[in-house]
């Protein structure tokens, strides 16, 4: 008995501490992974919220239940809320289980940061959140933050800035700890050009982060200045130009979609292959095309800007590097359809949710291209067919992808399996209401809506009324996901999973190879062989 | 190409469920009434074309390939994993396309930007929430805002139903009128904030920035009356400022042209006779309704925390002339409405919100007098610029 006590204290890191201080003052990479999952979770129902009243509002012509200012305030928050508190941090969540599994590493470089980029996270959420209970409302000026507009913001302008500061510090600590993992702690035989796709888009993504976030924390610091200490980077009548701002932010804008994309490209290549039983096509070429991808994001930013008044050679100059931008993204489509091509294909939750994504994913890829031209986009531009546009991009991409993510590894993080027919109607329900919400506002656009408006005109009532229809059925129907997951964590079906779970899947990724559920510390020492399955042989 | 849009449009409508009995919307982009318009028209519909096919052929393969490779099916998984050949294939192809998308593209986009041997230049200044519009040519200035039926119509728990309003929220107190057939320079810039300048018929939108100029050009080829609105956020109003242009004959044109000098005189002399006190209330209560309520509410509340109430206010119950250089020249997020008004309005606004909406200060200001103080601030502009 004393023997056993003894071995308790010389080895007291063999599992979590107790209670409510264990996720609190955790450094173990698993732990700090499910805090922001759940917070992930918890914000995309905050931000979801903020989206169905905005679907209430344009239920029917007319004002019903919001005023105008507080409508401008909801756009701005959905949008900020989901883009910084519910996506991004989902997929740092991810990339903290699953990036030191997936490399044979016993936790992250920098556990005690990861700790602290995941509270800095909370804290900044919890800042910007209470903006909404300010005299003068909560930013209303759009996520972009446009001056002269978002200057005219109340009491919570400086609030919302060091929100975006906390914000992009707990981005940047997250980026590098990714990098310094990946760059560091991969089992020997772990070569660069044998890491798991999702590993190499993290590893991509965390580079663009370090390069965008410091640009954002930087614009918007001096519309901190200019409107409380007279400087005039933004004011004409000073000799600042508001356009520069928007040059900025899209500077940082544009590769941050790419920020919340690019993990989602490679949790694709991880399911696709295993569902299909195949190796994962043109691995080289989903490595470059991530490159490629992230690299032109870098200098395609004021395709967002075409209405500005550019001069003739900067509008054509960013129309052509959009365009090509088709180029590495078609490629990868084409090589996830070639992964499932003479596969053996079944279709469990996260197979169909991946297979919705590459369908939807590329509609939004579509309309990307189209309003890259840029006389169209003199059209397009600020109408619901962007909405559309960057809706398929986020939701039954990115969203899709982070439910296909959550069913795909919970068997692994619980070692209980998930209910398969609830989790099926949970990926119907979700997959038509999506069409149904978005699909139509392509039509408003087209024929004339222009986006962040409160009411409009009677001739778009019809396409409104469906697509907030398809609102209310999706945002419900998410709930069904956070019963499951619950569900699972308490037992599940009963039916315990093997190591493996999925069939073959050892063939194609190290954390099969592991216990489910996976203990507490992981490799303390390398793997000795790893698969090679779906990275380049 | 008509045909099969109408036939996609009725496959879409019947698939739905919805049929023929909502006539009223459209799904596709207008071609509106200009060459730009058309152009863009068909560029829109050259690059969804494209997408048709191409999706056609890449969800073509992907579904018979989940048709037919299935494990329930029996399918044995291929173990192929790489091919350059067909890599760089639809590396190439795509890039063929794009090119073909981009030479036409670039063709609209230069004839966009060339604005030579324009006939006549419109200034269209953008503020929150109006346009102001400036004939340079022939000394016409006038604002525009949405009407007041749409404006009565879209307040919280109004009680009419938008759908009985006509052009609900696409219509304005006054319009801007141009001719046909006449190549038009528009020249933007705003008062407040960024704006965006809109009318889908004739195929293009533009932002108009404080502190800047950016231009376009239009040349309408037909008459009729075309609507759009405001593009970019710019603030709590920014759904309520919509465009309505009036193209007309150039005969017809000329016509209004003269009118609005006539009008021009007639307001002249208005500001110069004496108003009674009741003339002014009674024309306060409409400016304030089309300017002011909607900040202010129709009570003169205010909204707590943001726009202060007029009703009680220290400032309107106060001295007149503070009152007068705060409308002047506005503050914060309060435009200058001494540049906005006609010296009536602006009148008759401040001896309303004085002996209306709960005050009762008893005072009157007259016309003649705000126009003074206008030409004081005219005079004053013009010495900046020396």
């Amino acid at each position: 008995m004393s023997a056993v006590t003894v071995e308790d204290h010389d080895h007291h890191d063999h599992g979590p501490a107790k209670g409510l201080l264990r996720w609190i003052v955790t450094t173990n990479h698993k732990d700090i992974g499910t805090l922001y999952l759940l917070f992930a979770l918890l914000m995309f129902f905050v931000g979801g919220s903020m989206a169905l009243i905005i679907r209430a509002e344009l239920f029917e012509p007319g004002m019903q239940f919001v005023d105008p200012q507080f409508f401008n305030s909801m756009t701005t928050m959905h949008a900020l809320v989901m883009v910084f508190g519910a996506v991004m941090p989902a997929f740092v969540g991810l990339a903290n289980w699953m990036i030191p599994m997936m490399i044979g590493a016993p936790d992250m470089a920098l556990p005690r940061m990861n700790n602290m980029s995941f509270w800095m996270l909370v804290a900044g959420v919890l800042l910007l959140a209470s903006t909404l209970f300010m005299e003068g409302g909560a930013p209303a000026s759009g996520w972009t933050l446009y001056p002269p507009l978002v200057l005219q913001t109340g009491n919570a302008l400086p609030f919302a800035i060091f929100s975006v500061h906390l914000l992009g510090m707990s981005s940047i600590m997250g980026a590098i700890n990714v990098i310094a993992t990946i760059f560091n702690m991969r089992a020997p035989k772990m070569t660069l050009m044998k890491m798991p796709l999702f590993v190499w888009t993290w590893l991509i993504t965390g580079f663009l982060l370090i390069a965008i976030m410091p640009v954002f924390a930087g614009a918007v610091t001096m519309l901190l200045t200019d409107r409380f200490f007279d400087t005039s980077f933004f004011d004409a009548a000073g000799g600042g130009d508001p356009v520069l701002y928007q040059h900025i932010f899209w500077f940082f804008g544009h590769p941050e979609v790419y920020v919340m994309i690019l993990p989602t490209f490679g949790v694709a290549s991880t399911i696709i292959p295993i569902f299909a039983r195949k190796p994962l096509f043109g691995y080289a070429s989903m490595v470059y095309a991530t490159a490629a991808i992230a690299f032109l994001s870098f200098i395609v930013w004021a395709h967002h800007m075409f209405l500005v008044g550019m001069p003739m050679a900067g509008e054509l100059y960013f129309m052509y590097a959009t365009m090509l931008i088709a180029i590495p993204t078609g490629v990868k489509i084409f090589n996830w359809t070639a992964t499932m091509w003479k596969g053996a294909m079944t279709f469990e939750t996260p197979m169909l949710f991946s297979i919705a994504f590459v369908v939807l994913f590329t509609m939004g890829g579509f309309t990307g291209l189209m309003m890259a031209l840029a006389p169209v986009d003199f059209q397009y531009h600020d109408t619901y067919f962007i909405v559309a546009h960057f809706h398929y991009t986020l939701v039954p991409a990115s969203v899709f992808i982070l439910m296909a993510a959550g069913y795909f590894w919970l068997p692994k993080w619980t070692g209980n399996m998930y209910d398969e027919r609830l989790a099926k109607l949970h990926f119907w329900l979700s997959a038509i209401s999506v069409n149904i919400l978005f699909f139509p506002q392509h039509f408003l656009g087209l024929a004339g809506m222009p986006r962040r408006i409160p009411d409009y005109a009677v001739q778009f009532a019809d396409w409104n009324m469906i697509s907030s229809i398809g609102a209310f059925i999706y945002g419900p129907s998410q709930l069904i996901f956070v019963y499951i997951v619950y569900k699972t964590i308490k037992g599940g079906t009963g039916e315990k999973v093997t190591g493996e779970v999925w069939e073959g899947a050892k063939e194609q990724s190290l954390e099969w190879t592991l216990p489910s559920p996976a203990p507490y510390h992981t490799f303390s020492t390398p793997p000795e062989e790893i698969p090679t399955m779906s990275t380049s042989r | 190409m008509k045909q099969t849009k109408q036939l996609f449009a009725v496959f879409t409508l019947m698939a739905l469920g919805l049929g023929s009995a909502h006539a009223d919307y459209t799904l596709n982009l207008m071609k509106g009434v200009t060459q730009l318009s058309n152009d863009v028209y068909d560029l829109h519909m050259l690059a969804l074309w494209i997408c048709v096919v191409i999706g056609i052929l890449v969800f073509g393969a992907m579904f018979y390939s989940i048709y037919f490779h299935r494990k329930s099916v029996g399918h044995k998984a291929e173990q192929f994993h790489e091919n350059t050949t067909v890599e760089i294939i639809w590396t190439i192809i795509p890039t063929l396309i794009l090119v073909g998308m981009a030479i036409p593209a670039t063709k609209t986009m230069l004839e966009m930007d060339d604005l030579k041997e324009s006939e006549m230049s419109i200034k269209v200044t953008g503020w929150q929430w109006k346009w102001e519009y400036e004939y340079l040519d022939n000394d016409i200035h006038f604002f525009s805002s949405l009407d007041e039926a749409s404006n009565k119509a879209r307040q919280i728990d109004s009680g009419i139903d938008p759908r009985d309003v006509p052009h609900y929220l696409l219509n304005v107190d006054k319009p801007l009128v141009v001719p046909i057939n006449t190549k038009i320079r528009f020249l933007f810039t705003a008062a407040d904030v960024i704006h965006s300048w809109w009318v889908p018929d004739l195929g293009w939108k533009k932002d108009t920035i404080p502190g800047f100029v950016t231009e376009a050009w239009t040349s309408i080829e037909k008459a009729g009356t075309y609507r759009g609105q405001c593009a970019e956020l710019c603030g709590k109003d920014h759904g309520f400022m919509p465009i309505v242009v009036i193209a007309k004959e150039k005969e017809d044109y000329e016509a209004w042209v003269s009118e609005q000098k006539g009008i021009a005189v007639a307001e002249a002399g208005a500001a110069e006779k004496d108003w009674s006190s009741d003339e002014l209330i009674a024309k306060g209560e409409t400016v304030y309704a089309n300017n002011c309520a909607s900040c202010h509410m129709d009570d003169g509340a205010g909204l707590s925390g943001t726009f202060p109430a007029i009703t009680k206010s220290s400032i309107v119950t106060g001295d007149i002339d503070t009152q007068t250089s705060l409308l002047m020249e506005g503050k914060g997020m309060m435009p200058a409405f001494g540049q906005m008004l006609s010296a009536v309005d602006f009148a008759a606004v401040s001896t309303f919100i004085r002996n209306g909406l709960g005050n009762s200060v008893g005072d009157v200001i007259q016309p003649s007098a705000i126009k003074a103080l206008q030409s004081d601030i005219t005079l004053e502009e013009d010495d900046d610029d020396e």
